[in-house]
């Protein structure tokens, strides 16, 4: 058993090698639609993560307070407004819960604030919502409360900007549906032309006795081969591409969207599973599919 | 060792065997000869399985090959070496690894590959060219391989298609020296052929097949004359060939 894997194994090795041409060809085929893929893979997942963090962020109405307003003035406040419909949760936030948080999502650049010499931001008191009717009502109520600087409420914007996600994500997981079916196709027709330039070789391999399995193994390990390799080279793209896109607008992204991209080590992380799988079923599934005839045959 | 019993077979447009009845016995060395598309292919099929009979049994090795499932065929083609007129080879494998190959599909150890490869190489005398690729090898060498290669189980059958279609006669004749050696040790030979000197010169049992039947199964000589000739007791030679033919036609033109 153990031997006939090796044997399979190295058979497979000795194909891919005294195969070349079709190799690249292979390679290239699986390597360019995991790219296309692996775009579309990164655009959607930062754009999942920044419509997540906007939402825990605005999904709920901020009041914030006068510097002048005292933390017993504010309890009172918490208190009448918990009574109003529509309201899940009061929480009560100080300025330095505030810039802790803050800190922690700036993340690395966290460190620009402590040059601040005093802490800019307010007290505040932050309205968890229940019912999203009620929104815009307690908005004004809470406004017209005494001690209370402004109110931030960005429902509807969030809204729109959650409306916008979502068709770009429908859209992204449509292309790429749609990519996977046109590069399966693509990379079964490149394996297909390996396999006919081999079909007189299969036809041999018949001729002396060999079963349909002893002469698929090779094949289908070396589709396994090809799809690992083109795998590695797309999530060796992938990574170095990233690199250079976080470090050229990165910044910029995050000032925009107030949210920083997704951190390369995760999405790689991510990309090498996917990709992996991807690329060993694609491999796989491209010479089983493309020997069937032969080997009936 | 292989019988045929009742053999039909058709093909949409034309006949491939009919009625045919043979029985080739351990140890012999047959040549199946007729013109191009007399069924002779299609004999050798039906012995590999390659294709289905309409009617009759064939057994091989004492095995009904006409009742073998599609899984049972490459244990049938491992039992039966095969050499074709067009070699055959793997062409991105070494001649060391075609016919290492065949002992791989039955899992033979590699120690035992090591040891027996060389030996088959040496058998049909390439044995310094293992290293080589089948285009790197002249046809006659290619061929040799392909000999080794259907050795290499050491097979109680070996079929020869046209072995010798693609030489030049004197390679011709080395190949067949070979196939006479294996048939010396004990491996049945069944040579499907076209070459009439080489039936000549060899002297062995022919099977001679005509539009899907079997027209002559007889020792001797390619020609039918020879067999009368030898029927008559006469010494067969290329000279007594001759002078039955004028004989023949003398005869037809009522000179005699």
């Amino acid at each position: 058993m153990i031997r006939r894997f090796f044997y399979t194994l190295k058979q497979a090795f000795q194909q891919v090698f005294r195969n070349r041409a079709m190799t690249v060809a292979s390679v290239f085929a699986i390597t360019a639609m995991l790219l296309i893929l692996g775009l579309f893979f990164i655009i959607v997942i930062n754009i999942n993560t920044a419509a997540t963090m906007i939402q825990q962020d605005y999904d709920s109405i901020e009041v914030f307070l006068d510097d002048a307003t005292t933390e017993e003035q504010a309890q009172s406040m918490i208190a009448a407004l918990q009574e109003e419909n529509g309201v899940d949760e009061v929480l009560y936030r100080t300025k330095d819960q505030a810039m802790a948080e803050l800190k922690a999502r700036w993340g690395e650049n966290g460190e620009l604030l402590d040059s601040l010499a005093e802490n800019p931001l307010p007290n505040s008191l932050i309205i968890k919502i229940s019912s999203l009717e009620a929104a815009n009502d307690i908005a004004k109520k809470s406004g017209a409360l005494e001690g209370v600087e402004d109110v931030k409420y960005y429902k509807e914007t969030v809204d729109k900007l959650m409306n916008a996600t979502r068709f770009i994500q429908i859209a992204a997981i449509i292309v790429m549906i749609f990519l996977i079916v046109v590069s399966i196709v693509v990379v079964s027709n490149t394996i297909k032309l390996t396999v006919f330039n081999r079909a007189r070789e299969i036809s041999i391999m018949k001729y002396v006795g060999a079963t349909n399995w002893f002469i698929r193994g090779p094949f289908l390990a070396e589709g396994i081969i090809i799809g690992l390799l083109s795998a590695g080279i797309s999530v060796g793209i992938c990574a170095v591409l990233y690199d250079k896109v976080i470090d050229m607008i990165g910044q910029d992204v995050f000032l925009i969207l107030s949210t920083p991209m997704v951190p390369m080590e995760f999405l790689i992380y991510n990309l090498v599973w996917i990709f992996a799988a991807l690329g060993i079923s694609i491999g796989a599934c491209g010479s089983i599919i493309s020997m069937r005839k032969f080997l009936d045959a | 060792m292989i019988i045929f019993e009742n053999v039909t077979k058709h093909y949409k447009s034309n006949i491939g065997l009919e009625d045919v009845s043979v029985k080739i016995n351990k140890g012999e060395f047959v040549f199946l000869v007729g013109p191009s598309g007399a069924g002779k292919s299609t004999f050798v099929k039906l012995i590999l399985k390659e294709i289905n009979a309409d009617k009759g049994k064939i057994k091989v090795m004492d095995k009904d090959v006409t009742r073998f499932s599609n899984r049972q065929i490459p244990s049938l083609r491992r039992d039966v070496g095969i050499v074709f007129q067009d070699f055959r080879l793997l062409p991105k494998k070494t001649v060391f690894e075609n016919v290492a190959f065949a002992m791989e599909i039955v899992h033979a150890p590699r120690k035992k590959i090591r040891r027996q490869v060389p030996q088959l190489l040496k058998v049909v005398g390439i044995e310094s060219k293992a290293k080589k690729y089948p285009n790197e090898l002249s046809a006659g060498e290619q061929q040799r391989v392909a000999i080794a290669r259907a050795l290499a189980n050491n097979p109680m059958i070996l079929i020869a298609d046209e072995p010798t279609g693609n030489l030049d006669p004197d390679t011709a004749w080395e190949i067949m020296q070979i196939l006479d050696g294996i048939n010396m040790r004990g491996t049945t030979v069944v040579m499907v052929t076209h070459a009439k000197d080489i039936v000549d010169k060899m002297n062995k049992r022919v099977i001679g097949i005509e539009k899907g039947k079997i027209v002559r199964d007889d020792v001797g000589i390619y020609g039918l004359e020879a067999t009368l000739a030898q029927l008559e007791g006469m010494e067969v030679t290329t000279d007594t060939l001759q002078h039955r033919r004028v004989f023949n036609e003398r005869e037809k033109k009522g000179e005699l």
